[in-house]
Order: structure tokens, then sequence, then C-alpha cells
């Protein structure tokens, strides 16, 4: 079972040279820490900025510059400050590459649920509906079942949705899955993982064809 | 030049009265008018309607007026640092109309631009879709949304002439730029209030005609929400 670090290192792999990323709060964060060196990406931040750098080292912290999760972050050479309209007009056309993104349900045909919980918690969608209703490649990063057991791989979400068909892979704990016209399609199972531990956790179906490798993470 | 500068933040507000629709500028804590947000604290004005894409932490920001019980109506994207927030919506006594940052982003810059409506994908087949007009574009859902309309919008700026124009640093720009000039008056607070024939024309991000008043807030606390840092190898 890989934990929040590999999710995020196994989806490090899904970023390309020249890509410009948006990551979610969460383990989208962390992806940024494993991206190939020998690549480059550059990282935006729906606040208002392209080209984010690392954190700053203590004592250079600057109110004035953040990420969309609030933390102080640093910029690289090459990067721009924007206002948010211009920010989201950059992310509806299309010229963010890749959206990773965290989410409470995503179901078989792509549906992605993420900001309610009815009667319980409401935070707010903040960018992630702009997102998934622009992008053309969204990675979700998520946990494949709830405290409970539950699975949240599904035929149908059952929480108010945050955006329709928009899904193309998931990596969990447990898997990587791509959804295909057809449904979820196991591609990868995470190492010392059965595809019977994977198919009992998963409760929507799940296109399974030949022998199912092991992730790479590292 | 047509001088926009008022002396204080008292004389900044004049005019907000209970039951007003007020647009605050910031993400987060970054950029927020901290120093007008205090002066709404001291007036008192009740049954606000804020346009704001958070709405601060519990001792801060718009959590301070959220506290004083001052907020009738809350219209952002994400509230989900604030406990005294969750707690008014929860039991009701708050009203909360949550809407995709672009989109709200979109609504502040239309009301900005002079433009009524726009269409959008965000949200299309989501709750925040039902009962607006639904139409297809090269293939695609998308659904309309209207421009902000709002009697006052307070933003914040780094560096601003008497003039009103305005620049700003970093991410503190965010909804700041799109929310000058979105209010039927557009009250900006800036770090550094500078004469006129200072500033780089060149480098100004938003222009003084989007600015009836300008002030020097007295302090800025900026305070970080998330200090996030890496340690010297």
């Amino acid at each position: 079972m890989l934990t929040k670090e590999d999710i995020a290192k196994r989806i490090a792999k899904e970023v390309k040279d020249r890509y410009f990323v948006n990551l979610g709060i969460g383990i989208p964060t962390l992806v940024a820490n494993y991206v190939r060196e020998d690549i480059t990406v550059e990282f935006q931040s729906e606040n208002g900025v392209l080209g984010m750098g690392p954190f700053p080292f203590a004592g250079e912290e600057d109110a004035d510059i953040i990420n969309a999760g609030k933390q102080t972050i640093t910029t690289l050479p090459g990067a721009s400050f924007f206002d948010s309209a211009f920010s989201f007009g950059m992310i509806r056309s299309k010229k963010v590459d890749l959206t990773i993104l965290g989410a409470m349900e995503v179901s078989e045909n792509g549906d992605i649920a993420n900001w309610k919980i009815p009667g319980k918690m409401v935070k707010g969608m903040g960018g992630a509906m702009d997102l998934v209703a622009s992008a053309e490649n969204i990675i979700v990063a998520m946990m494949h079942v709830n405290k409970a057991g539950e699975s949240k791989i599904l035929k149908k979400c059952t929480l108010p949705l945050t955006g329709v068909g928009c899904v193309k892979k998931v990596v969990t704990e447990l898997a990587v899955l791509e959804i295909t016209p057809k449904g979820f399609k196991l591609l990868e199972r995470a190492p010392g993982v059965s595809v019977e531990h994977i198919i009992a956790s998963t409760e929507a179906n799940l296109i399974i064809e030949g022998e199912i490798p092991e992730m790479i993470i590292d | 030049m047509i001088n926009k500068k008022v002396n204080t933040v008292q004389e900044a507000l004049q005019g907000i009265e209970n039951g007003m629709t007020i647009m605050f500028g910031g993400f987060g804590l970054c950029g927020i008018p901290e120093n007008s947000i205090a002066e709404m604290v001291q007036k008192g004005t009740k049954n606000l309607t804020c346009i704001s894409n958070n709405a601060g932490v519990d001792d801060f920001g718009l959590g301070l007026l959220l506290q004083k019980k001052q907020i009738k109506k809350m219209i952002s994207s994400y509230v989900g640092e604030n406990a005294e927030f969750e707690r008014q919506m929860l039991s009701g006594e708050l009203e909360v109309d949550l809407i995709p940052q672009g989109t709200l982003a979109e609504r502040c810059r239309a009301a900005q631009a002079g433009i009524p409506a726009f269409f959008t994908p965000a949200g299309y087949g989501t709750e925040i879709a039902e009962g607006k007009e639904v139409r297809e574009f090269n293939g695609k859902m998308h659904i309309m949304e209207h421009a902000f309309k709002a009697d006052f919008a307070i933003v914040k700026a780094w560096k601003g002439d008497e003039a009103g124009n305005l620049i700003f640093k970093g991410t503190a720009r965010n909804f700041n730029a799109c929310m000058a000039g979105a209010g039927k008056i557009t009250i900006a607070e800036v770090e550094e209030l500078v004469p006129v024939g200072t500033l780089d024309p060149n480098q100004i991000h938003i222009p003084g005609i989007m600015v009836q008043r300008i002030f020097q807030g007295e302090k800025f606390e900026k305070r970080i929400e998330q200090r996030t840092v890496r340690q010297r190898q």
C-alpha cells in the first residue's frame, strides 16, 4: 500500500517536459518534490502566480507571496504574477497542461466530488470547479477507501459533484486507474497489493486485461 | 490630475451603510484591506453582503466582521479556515453563496468591464448550475453567470498615487485587481501613497479612473496564514 508521498511520486511520473501544471491542496502539492530533475516544468497556482518555486528559507517568508493553499512560497526565474480573473483565463483557455487534485469520490464516467458533504462539511469549491471544467488532462490523487473501509471509487458519485466526465486518471494507495469510455481500467497495482484486494476495495466495476504490473515508485 | 486622496480611513469609508453589498479584495489573508476592515468593525455597519474569495480567519480579516455579526451574507469560493463562519452557516444565521473561484473573479471583472453576463463551463452538471441558462458552444456546455452589482469595492494595493493609480505586489494582486472599479465606488488602501508623477505609467496595474478614494493605511500586519519554510542544507 502506498503512502501519500508514494502516491505523489507515482503521479510525478505523469508530469512531462515543458508542462504547465496546477497542483491542488494536499497530496498534489507533494508532487512538485518528485518531478524529474532533467525536465522543465512550470507550476501555476490559481491565486495568481506562474513559476512557483519551493518554500522559502526560514526568515525569508513574504506575506505577499503565497500559493492557493495560503502557504508561503518562492518564485523561480521567469516567474510572473497576475490577477485572479487572468489566472482562470489561462485555465479556461487550456494553457495549463495538467491539473492534479484531490477527491472524495470519483465515478466510472469521470465525475468528481470534492467540495461538500451536505450537513457536515462545507468549505467551498475554491478553484476546483473551474479547473475540472476546463482542463483536458486531470489526474486525481486520493485514498481508495474511506476511514470506514468503504470504496471512494464508485459507479456513481453520492456527494454533490464538482465536475462531470472530466477525470482521466486516478492514483490511490492501491492502484492506478484510467477512466475509459467503458469505465475504470486497472493499469497498475501498488507493490504487494493483489488484484483481488483492489477488486474487493472498489465498488465500481474494473476492466482488467492481462497481467497487471506493479507500480514503479522510485 | 483628478485627486482621489482622502486623509483617513474614516473619510474613505463614508457612505457605507447597513444592508449594502461590498467587495473586499484579497486571497486568504494575502492582500486584504485590513485597515478598512478594522474601521468597518469600529463603525459597526450591519447586514452587509460581502463578496470576498474567503472569509478570513477567526480573529483577522473578515472574520472580525463575522464575530460582531455584521455580515448577513457571504459570497465566496472557499471558507475553510474559519470556525465561527462554519458555526454561523450551519446554524442558519449566515447566508452563504459559494461559487467557483474563476466565476467569482470573472463576475468581478465583468462588473469592472461593463459586461452584464458571460458563459463559463465551470459548474456545469453540478448544483451550481441549477436554475441557470445553459448553452452549448463548440460542443461544450456552459452556464450563464452575471456581473456582480456592489455598492462599494474595497481593495488593497502596494503603492498608489493621488490620482488613484495602483501597483500591486506579488500574489496580493489576486482579487484586488478584478474588484477595482467593479463597485459603484472603489476605495483603495495602499501601503505607500505617493505624489503623482512618482510612479512610472508603464508599471501601473490599475489606472486611477477605477478608483474614487485612496488613502495610505496606518499600519499593515500582513499576517501569514500558513507559514511554510524549508531548512537550509
